[in-house]
Order: C-alpha cells, then structure tokens, then sequence
C-alpha cells in the first residue's frame, strides 16, 4: 500500500444495497469505499470485481443512491481500531461508538470515533532501550478500568525492530508517541497507544496455540459439570426461539471467570441489548467485586441495524478479543446469534446470483464459520505468558430443526454443543440444555482429564461419566414405564427413573434469576454432584412403585433448598440434616 | 402525489413482467417512487441507464408507451395531529372520503432508534383478558404477535385489545383485510366512541397484493410521528403479517431471486425485523408498542413465516378454542411474554408470579388427567379436582369474553385454589398463603 492516487470511480447500478461502481484504477478485494451521496459519505466493501467493475456491498441504506454518484476508494480493508478505552464501550458493528451520536436515530453516514482521543491515560514502560522486539510484544501499559492494558508492538509490524525509546512513566493521550523503533534497514517509526488491524485476518503475534486445557469455569452447572469448556475453546448453543438461548448467554457473560467478555449482539433484539445496558451497569463481577461493565464491550448491530454490517459486527469482535488476548488475558466472546450473520451472507448471495447451496446459503458457509471459529484458542505469547479467546456462538435454527445447513456446519467447528431441547423448555426446566445430545469434546482430551482430576478430584471424569449413565439409563426406564404402565414394570425402573430426575432437578436445573442458585462455583458442584451419586449409590427399601414417587419428590424439594441457600451457611445445613432424614426413613441396611 | 411541472417524462418501456418494468432513464434515485401511467411504482434496480420499477398494482394493460413520471423521492406520509381518527390506504391517501391531511412529509421506512437512546420497557399495559394480563404480560414497548389459524376471531380480538388497552393512540396497519372486516373495525371503533384517538391504515382483499408492503411502514412512521415527536403512548395493530410475507414471497418471485426455507425469500427475516424492532420505549415517555397477527397453517409454527416472527418477537400468545368451554382462549401452555418478568410482582401485586405459575402448573396436572382418562387409566381424586379446577380456571379467567382487573383476576385464582385443592397441593410460597388464601 502507498500513498498514490486514490481510485476513484462511478456507481454504475444499484439492486439494494448491491451497488456496481465503475473504477478508474486498482481496486483490491475487502478495500474500503466511500460513497458520496449528497452529503453524507456511505461506507461500502468491495466483494467482487469484474473487469473495471467492482461489486460493493453498502453498510447502510441505499435510498435515494443515483447512477453517476462519485466513490472513492480508501487503500485498506475493513479495519477496527485498538487502544486503550475499548472496554465498557457500545459499539455497532462497525466499531462506531454509539454514545457518541446526538440523536435518537441512527442518522446514515454518521460514523464515530471508537476511541477518546483526549482521555489521559497513566503510562508505565515494560521495555527498554535496546530490547529487540516483533508484532504484539510489549512495550508499556497503561491502567483501563481495572486492567492493565498492554500498549504494543502493532500487529502489521514484520520482522525485527530495536527500541530506540520509550517514554518515561506518565500521562499521555493514545495519540502520544510513546515509543521509536527502528528496523533493519534504520528507519525510525513512531509508535502510539492506538493501531488498527482489518478484521477480517487472524492477529497471530503469538509463539503458537497450543491445545487448551484449562477449564473455563461459568457457574452454570449443566456446561461446568457435565460439559465443561476449556479456556480458548469454542462451542454453540442451537435452540429454537423461546428456549433461553440469550439468558443462558447473559449468564455466562455475568459469571464466566474470565477477564474480559466481548459480546456481540448480531442480528437479534434491541431489547436485550437493552437489558444489557440497563443492568451490566448494576451488576457486580462476582470475581473481581468491581461493576461487570468494566470488563465488558458490547457490539451490538440489532436485527433492524444495516444487515450487511452484521457480518462485520461479528468479525469485529473476534479481533477484539484477540487484541486483548496478547495482552496475557483470558477473553470469553459470546455472539448471538450466528444464524443471523449467515443469514446476511445468503442475503448478498442472492443478490450476487451466485449459485445456492442448501436453503439459499451460500456453498461456503461451512468454510466460512471453520475459519471464524479456528480464531478462538489459548495462545502461548512470545514473552511466556499465556492468553486465551474462548468462544460460545448461538445459533437460531429454522424450525428448531437441526439439520439445518448453519447447525450442521457449526457442529463440525465447534467442541462443545449445548443443545437446547423445547421439551425442556416447554417443561420449564431451564437452562434447556438438552443433558444426552450435548457434548464436550473437551472431555477427551488428556490434558484436561488431568486438569480435572488435580482441579476437583481424580475420579471426576468418572463421575461426569457416571451421570451422564444416570441420566440416559432414566430416560430409557421413563419409556418403558409409558409403555407398559406404573404398575407393570419392576420398581427397580422407577427408581432408574427418579436417580436421573434427582440429577436433573438438583443439579441440572438452575434458577438463572436467583442471586444464589445463579452462579455456583465448582467447589459447590462438587459437592452436590459427590452428594447426588452418592444417594443414587444407595439402597433403598420400597414395597410399592407408589412410594417411589413422593419420596424423591420429598427428596429433590430438600435439595433445591439447600442450591437455594448459601453454600455452607445454617440454612444450608438445616437442608442437609432434612435431606438425611428423608434417606434414612429409607436407607435399606 | 401527482405530476408537477418540468418533470421529465418517459415513454420508451424496454421490458414488462408481471410486475416490473423496465426503461432506460437517468438521474433516478434508488427507492424513488414513480408514476406508469397512472399507476403508482417504485425503483427496485437500477443498472447503467436501465431502471426496473415495481408496479404496485400490477402491470396490466400497462402499454410499452405509457408515461413514466419520476416523483424524485422515496414513498412519504404526511404527518400530524390531523391523522387521527382517519382512513387511509397503502400510499397514505383518506379512503373515508374526508380531505388530505395536512402536516409535515416524512419518507417512511427510516432509520432505526439507536439502541443506547432506548429504555428498558417498563409500563404495563392492561387488556382486562387473563390470558394475557394474568398469563402473559405485556409491556410498552413490547412486540408480540398473536399465531391463529385463519378461523379464529383474532380480528375480533385485536380490537377488544386495542379499545381497552390504555393507548394514547391506536395504529391500525391492516393488510389483506376482507371489505367485511375492514368494516368491522371501523364500526367497533366508532361505536366505541374512540374514533379520535385511532388511525388505520387499511389494504383490503380488493386491493393488489403487492401494495400490502407499504402499509407496516407508514403505519409505525405515522406511530414514530406520535411516540417520538409527542411523547404519546402508541399501540400498532398488524394484521395479519402472513399475508404481508406473502407479498413480499410474490415480488421475490417476480426478481427471479432465489427462495429458501417455506419458498420465502432469503431476507425474510431481516423484513420482518426491520418492521417489528420499529417497537420501542423512548426516555422522554412515548412508545410504541406493536401486536400483530401471523395466521397459520394447521397450527404449524415450523413453517418460515411463524418461526422468523418467533424469532424477532417477544413472546406469542396462542389463540385456540378450549372445547370444555366451547370458548376461544389465550393458550396458556404454548404463549409467552418474554417481557412480563419487568412489571409482574412489581407493578401488579406481589403474589403475581406464583399465582400465575400455580395456575398453569395445575391446569397441565388436569390436561395430564384428561390424557389418562383418554386412555383408560383410573382417575384418582387430585386427578378429579385437577380437572374440575381446570373448567372453573377456563371459564371465570381464561376465556376470552372475560374483562376484569389484574387484581380481581389474582383473588378469583385464589378462590378457585382454595374451592378444589389443600394449601399443600397448591405449595405457594408460606407468607403469600397466610396473606390471600380465603376459604
């Protein structure tokens, strides 16, 4: 890229927000255009170029876009803009801060700045003259919020540099020079607080990705027990509408223990973005004490929003997450929902007159979303220390069914399912996550069964496995029981049915709207697990299938009280003791 | 709109289709309007000097040299308060014989309400229907859809809904209407005295299909006009959104575009959103609130159209007829407000939520009963006072025709609660028991 003449050129047609543009130059594929429409200027990507003809998709409205209108061509991609005072920021997708316009409505052609150029930050240098450093190592941080924010090497920087300087400890603008490097070949460049990187490119200023092995531990007990996600692994929540997929997300973006969350509203009601705003403000990050919005950035391009900015929104959040991954942070990326962005894609499709593949998606879809979710992962960073982006998608299936082409390509990227069951939801039993179709591939993995066994104890695996035996060995006796009526199956059936609702109802189900059933940290899973395998190991004396029934009843009502109550506290031991009692009026010797 | 002097004229149409036309003109902007012989049209493609043009009302008898005016703006409304109380068609003109109104031109469709100048929905909005205020809450700001099938009185529904709902202003958009109940509504609300506060935007059977699309648009810019200028409390009736999709399904068709799930276009989602995320709660106080109509087929909530609107939506509420009563009921099992948990138990009175959830608890333990006795099992006595609670539940609170309070609607359940069953088959929370429980 130089400094040369900007193309130019002339919109030739226009079919929605597909926009032909005769250009008198290079033009290159993903560079960023501007259309000037009377007095707003439009951004626009090129997607296409035929001959002197380029194919640009227009990041809003194209109403009133004549034949003949002036486009200039910008030399770069589409690019987010990193710095100090992302965090706590609401951002659309592309990266416009939204605080920062006046009116009630979204005016076309507004675009704000994502960062404060005028905001003091306080400097402290990591580096020192002399040291020789490459792309995204460290040279300074400056504190945001409760972080410390890594000022770095910029990411387009190739090979080896020298400092020359840096700047003292202090207080600097991001627009400051805070340090001068110079290349081989002696030139000297100025480096600032701020960078920008397309969105559409992986930043790999990382040594490599090995595989993921710590837990990524979110308090919601049916993906920490059962299906645990690793830190900088990736996994996807299909379910049809009215399911939960956005409160189980919300729930993961208030416990998860990670350091920063980056949540990326695409496509889906303002509502919920809404209820974001309102509450995240509130809220306190059960980790740190400090407000959950200090850890939080939110980009949100609501379904009314420009769709084809919907595909940006989601890139945009994964450089995001990345840039602060080679800060040595654990980063947690939730995006609702998937389904939307691909949807976007099959829409500029269409326009195209590509050729379809399955429902009108585009034929790489399945690449696409490969390529997007590989960006997730632990890294080990050049310096030794250690950062993670660990990704959970939604996806909104047609129909709620999924065999649909988003749900399948998504299950060939993603380790983790959740799938989230209607007739769980119908039954209310939240979150819906459907206990024997999910799955964490995680589980396989040797290093996290090592992880597990050292984290909560050796014979964990087991356990989870053991459960999950519960669970299906239940379902499995609930059929028959349909099938042959109560009173002609063996209790023994009963009771395989009751051991698998005792799983279900004490530690499957969580009240997300209950300030302690909410978030329960592994200690507390543990325990109850240990404490549920425990009853399902016991014997019990029962004449009749019809004593079944009200005991476990008795039994799971005694044990909600104590997921109720604070772990440890009188209360919960008051449960405990009503809970023996209720076994031992039972317990066969 | 009608032709001013020094417009450019053409009349040299290239291509016709069903409902396109094609002709070679310059200087025409995207989403213009024009007029083909009379016959109002919009710009959907422009491609060199080639303009395509969507023909509202269809293209027949459109002859290749029919006068093509350029109105060099997007579809518009004029706005004001002198919108109340009238009637118009899809383009905004009256259809009740009264004179054009008067008042600022707005293009429809505009941008959206950017999402940090929103505010969290927080005002209940009453219906005096238990399936609805008891069951499934609704709130300013909300966007919920009612999914029928086409035999249901749903139209009947909406304007009881809309005539007791405390709204500043009702926005009828009615799409594919029959003459018949085009009527309906126009007599219920001027029997109903409450003409002055409503203004419908009306596309009857008897009108092109095509021209569906416009009426959501100009009915939520005649709402935004209220909510966001006026800071007035808006209700926006749509009825019924499948036969809206329908058209937009009939002008993909006709664009050779390519079509997806149900032979919808591929962007159905994204229209249906852009016309239902127009509801929304503004700071100042005004809102918009939108309760439409997707009728089904068979009662199939898979199909494209339901299962886009379930997407976008928050909530649905099931109409079906519960044949114990023989009366239409808002199904309590299968509708939903997502929104309810913002005002139940805090603007209405503390026992709210476990009432509601009680309830519906016991009725599934009657339809469960009703299964069994189906199939031949013995029926034990909670199964008897299950179901006999279930016909009571129907038919002093569920049924439609019912208009009564939220908290007359909460002490009649504890009526029932305490008629057929024990304080401890109902296990609501202890303190709410000693406070309401009557025998």
């Amino acid at each position: 890229m130089n400094n040369t003449q900007r193309t130019t050129g002339s919109v030739s047609g226009v079919i929605a927000n597909l926009v032909t543009v005769k250009v008198d130059g290079p033009v290159f594929q993903n560079e960023i255009c501007y259309v000037k429409l009377d007095d707003v200027d439009l951004m626009a990507e090129v997607i296409k170029v035929i001959g002197d003809t380029a194919y640009i998709q227009v990041f809003e409205s194209t109403r009133g876009l004549k034949v003949g209108t002036q486009v200039e061509f910008m030399q770069h991609m589409l690019e987010v803009t990193l710095g100090p005072g992302i965090l706590s920021k609401n951002y659309d997708g592309l990266q416009n801060d939204l605080d920062k316009m006046e009116a009630t409505f979204l005016k076309r052609g507004e675009y704000t700045n994502p960062l404060d150029d005028d905001s003091i930050w306080d400097f402290t240098p990591l580096a020192e003259i002399d040291d020789v450093v490459r792309a995204g190592d460290w040279l300074g941080q400056v504190k945001e919020n409760w972080i410390d924010h890594k000022i770095m090497v910029p990411f387009s920087f190739a090979g080896e540099y020298t400092i020359k300087e840096v700047a003292p400890k202090g207080q600097y603008k991001i627009n400051d020079t805070i340090a001068t490097l110079i290349d081989k070949r002696g030139n000297e460049i100025k480096v600032t607080m701020v960078q920008k990187w397309p969105i559409k490119m992986p930043i790999k200023a990382y040594k490599d990705k090995p595989m993921p092995s710590k837990i990524l531990e979110t308090g919601v007990r049916t993906i920490d027990t059962l299906n645990p996600i690793t830190e900088g692994g990736t996994g996807f929540i299909p379910g049809p509408f009215g399911c939960g997929k956005t409160v189980l997300q919300h729930a993961l973006a208030k416990q998860a223990e990670a350091d920063i969350i980056i949540m990326t509203a695409c496509g889906e009601r303002a509502n919920e973005v809404v209820e974001v705003f309102t509450e995240f403000p509130e809220l306190i990050d059960p980790h740190t004490g400090r407000k959950l919005e200090e850890r939080t950035t939110i980009i949100c391009n609501t379904s009314n929003m420009p769709v084809s900015a919907r595909e940006a929104s989601v890139y945009t959040g994964m450089t995001i997450a990345e840039y602060y991954r080679n800060m040595g942070l654990r980063v947690l990326l939730l995006a609702d929902s998937t389904s939307r962005w691909a949807q976007a894609l099959r829409e500029m499709s269409n326009r195209m007159e590509e050729l379809p593949g399955q429902d009108a998606f585009p034929v790489d879809l399945s690449a696409i979303i490969s390529n997007f979710y590989a960006r997730a992962g632990f890294v080990n960073l050049n310096n030794g220390a250690t950062g993670s982006v660990t990704f959970i998608g939604t996806v909104s299936p047609a129909g709620g069914n999924l065999k649909e082409p988003v749900t399948e390509s998504t299950k060939k990227a993603a380790r983790c399912f959740y799938a989230l069951s209607q007739d769980r939801a119908d039954g209310k039993r939240y979150p819906a996550v459907e206990p024997i179709d999910s799955y964490s591939k995680y589980l396989d993995y040797d290093l996290v069964r090592e992880y597990l066994s050292k984290r909560v104890s050796p014979n964990w695996v087991d356990d989870i496995e053991r459960a999950k035996n519960i669970i299906l060995r239940g379902k499995e006796a609930k059929e028959q029981i349909n099938i042959l009526g109560d009173d002609s199956v063996p209790i023994e059936y009963h009771l395989r049915f009751w051991r698998s609702e005792l799983i279900d109802f004490v530690i499957l189900q969580q009240d997300a709207f209950d300030d302690i059933d909410a978030n329960t940290p592994f200690e507390r899973q543990q325990y109850m697990m240990e404490f549920v395998l425990s009853i399902a190991d016991t014997k019990f004396n029962f004449t009749s299938f019809e004593e079944v029934n009200p005991f476990f009843k008795k039994l799971i009502n005694a044990m909600k009280q104590m997921n109720y109550s604070e772990f440890n506290s009188d209360t919960f031991k008051k449960y405990l003791s009503e809970v023996n009692d209720i076994l031992n009026e039972r317990r066969a010797e | 709109m009608s032709t001013k002097a020094f417009q450019r004229i053409y009349t040299q149409i290239t291509q016709i289709t069903k409902a396109t036309c094609t002709l070679k003109a310059t200087g025409v902007g995207y989403d213009e309007m024009a007029l083909v012989a009379g016959r109002k049209a919009q710009v959907v493609k422009i491609a060199g000097d080639e303009v395509t043009l969507q023909i509202f009302s269809g293209t027949e008898g459109i002859p290749t040299n029919a006068e093509v005016v350029f109105l060099g703006k997007p579809p518009v409304i004029k706005v004001g308060e002198d919108l109340a109380g009238r009637f118009f068609n899809a383009y905004g003109e009256p259809i009740d014989g009264g004179p054009e109104v008067e008042g600022e031109e707005r293009e429809i469709g505009g941008p959206s309400v950017n999402p940090v100048k929103r505010m969290q929905p927080s005002k209940l909005i009453a219906t005096g229907i238990a399936g609805i205020d008891l069951n499934n809450t609704i709130v300013t700001g909300q966007k919920i859809p009612f999914f029928a099938d086409p035999d249901q009185p749903y139209n009947q529904i909406m304007a009881t809904v809309a005539l007791r709902a405390e709204a500043d202003k009702i926005i009828l958009g009615g799409m594919g209407l029959t003459h018949d109940d085009y009527l309906y509504y126009k007599n219920t609300f001027d029997n109903a005295g409450a003409l002055d506060r409503i203004i419908s935007f009306v596309n009857t059977t008897e009108n092109p299909p095509v021209e569906r699309l416009l009426i959501p648009d100009m009915a939520l810019t005649a709402a935004e006009y209220f909510a966001n200028d006026k800071n007035e409390k808006v209700l926006v009736l749509l009825t019924d959104m499948t036969l809206y999709a329908d058209a937009l399904c009939i002008v993909s068709n006709r664009m050779d575009q390519i079509p997806s799930k149900d032979s919808m276009p591929g962007s159905l989602y994204s229209d249906l959103a852009k016309i239902y995320e127009k509801a929304v709660q503004f700071p100042e106080g005004g809102s918009i609130t939108i309760i439409a109509v997707t009728t089904l087929s068979g009662g199939d909530i898979t199909h494209a159209i339901p299962d886009n609107t379930g997407y976008i939506t928050e909530g649905q509420l099931f109409l079906r007829k519960d044949t114990d009563i023989s009366k239409v009921i808002v199904d309590p099992f299968r509708s939903l407000s997502r929104l309810k948990q913002l005002v139940i138990g805090k603007q209405t009175r503390e026992d709210h939520p476990q009432v509601m959830n009680t309830a519906v608890r016991l009725f599934a333990d009657a339809a469960n009963a009703k299964t069994k006795l189906e199939n031949g099992f013995d029926l034990t006595d909670y199964d008897e006072r299950a179901m006999a609670f279930a016909l009571d539940y129907s038919r002093e609170l569920l049924a439609i025709d019912v208009n009564i309070d939220i908290t007359k609607m909460l002490d009649t359940a504890w009526a029932l609660f305490a008629k057929h069953f024990s304080k401890a088959e109902v296990s609501i929370k202890r303190s709410l028991v000693d406070k309401y429980w009557h025998e």
